[in-house]
């Protein structure tokens, strides 16, 4: 058994000669973490905790979208974390200069396993019209960023629009991040 | 004592039968004013036509310098937009665009506006810069899109901004070299258009430095440190 290669397993499979394999064996290979992986990114996608990271313009409309008129709890995600440990989202809403680029990968790394950041607004994913060398064009020089976000500063709707679409890369994501 | 425990309650109680201020975006969306300045448009006439003119001060007024444009020669066979160019290539960054409106302002042919679409959303760096075929305007069932030739705009004799759309004498002139005998609308650039609608055709001695200008090698295209930074360094970024 130990010779044969995974193909000429699964030829032995399909030409019934093989019954007595164990039965993990026999099974289409990943069935069941598919499945965990379903579950666990459903759950995952339904909360997210963010960090508050707001540095300029971009938080005030952040706040707005926790406000009632939008209100963020319906993604069940209303509560902003104010540690990093508690967070599994940064949302970097506002210009990040150099002098704060730092501390916003010691935030990043301090944030749990699994994380994802959302650069809110031009200034954040590329410097948008602060093209100067005060303030670092874009910020997946510093962490990696899943979801860009135009706008400026975006809307509440352009920001759920954004959370919408990473939780959509979230459910469709892996179980483990490689 | 009991009225102001049914006064107090009576809030609790009032609010509970309240409508929620609450919209439901993705579902339902909030009306826009009508002058939102969301994503950009890039208009055409009726006829198919491209309003755009290739200019570039749309890229010029942008505060951003999210804005690239490349114009190119309308021929008498391919016609994109009256006059004498169009934009060739014409992006946006929208990881720069601040929405500001002010390409909106510069536009002399109102060929580019501002729609109340407002997401621009997207996991990549690349694909947040839109390009020409990404902004244009659909077009009308029933109409042809941009490259028309000369003899299809003339013989509509529509006028655009209070002209006709015409092709230069120097391009009617490389035209009618290239198909000798032909005559029809290559010729027509030579003929002044009727008074009082439209510019005024190039006069010789503007036609001859035109000429000059013209005969003389063309420069290969080198985009300039502006352009640059828009385009090809962004793309590589993200690699």
């Amino acid at each position: 058994m130990g010779e044969h290669s995974s193909a000429a397993r699964v030829e032995a499979r399909v030409f019934g000669e093989s019954e007595l394999m164990p039965i993990d064996e026999n099974m289409p290979s990943g069935v069941l973490l598919t499945q965990v992986a379903k579950f666990v990114n459903w759950a995952r996608a339904g909360s997210l905790w963010p960090a508050t990271f707001g540095l300029a313009c971009c938080a005030i409309e952040m706040m707005a979208t926790g406000a009632p008129t939008h209100d963020l709890a319906r993604f069940g995600m209303e509560v902003f974390r104010a540690s990093p440990r508690q967070a599994d989202l940064m949302i970097v809403a506002g210009r990040v200069s150099q002098k704060m680029a730092p501390v916003l990968r010691q935030i990043y790394d301090q944030m749990a396993e699994p994380k994802w950041v959302i650069s809110m607004g031009v200034c954040a994913s590329a410097g948008g019209m602060f093209n100067n060398y005060a303030i670092v064009q874009g910020v997946d020089q510093l962490v990696p960023v899943d979801v860009y976000l135009g706008g400026c500063p975006p809307r509440p709707e352009q920001l759920m629009d954004a959370i919408l679409l990473l939780h959509d890369k979230i459910r469709k994501g892996p179980l483990v991040k490689s | 004592m009991l009225s102001e425990f049914i006064r107090g309650f009576g809030v609790t109680l009032k609010h509970m039968v309240r409508k929620p201020v609450t919209i439901q975006y993705p579902e339902k969306k909030k009306d826009y004013a009508a002058r939102y300045h969301g994503r950009h448009q890039l208009n055409r006439y009726a006829d198919g036509i491209e309003k755009c003119i290739g200019c570039e001060l749309c890229a010029w007024a942008c505060p951003a310098d999210a804005i690239y444009v490349q114009g190119a020669d309308n021929t008498p066979d391919a016609r994109f937009s009256p006059g004498e160019r169009y934009a060739i290539d014409y992006q946006i960054n929208y990881l720069r665009c601040i929405f500001c409106g002010l390409c909106i302002e510069a536009c002399p042919t109102r060929a580019l506006t501002m729609t109340q679409e407002d997401e621009v959303t997207s996991t990549t760096r690349e694909s947040m810069i839109f390009t020409k075929e990404m902004l244009l305007a659909p077009v009308v069932a029933g109409v042809k899109p941009a490259p028309h030739t000369d003899a299809e705009v003339t013989a509509r004799g529509e006028e655009y901004y209070g002209g006709f759309a015409f092709t230069t004498p120097l391009a009617s002139a490389q035209a009618a070299e290239g198909q000798a005998g032909v005559s029809g609308p290559a010729s027509l650039g030579t003929e002044p258009p009727p008074a009082g609608v439209g510019p005024s055709l190039p006069t010789t001695r503007e036609t001859d430095q035109a000429a000059t200008a013209l005969n003389a090698e063309p420069a290969p295209f080198a985009p300039e440190a502006r352009s640059e930074d828009i385009v090809p360094e962004e793309i590589k970024h993200d690699e």
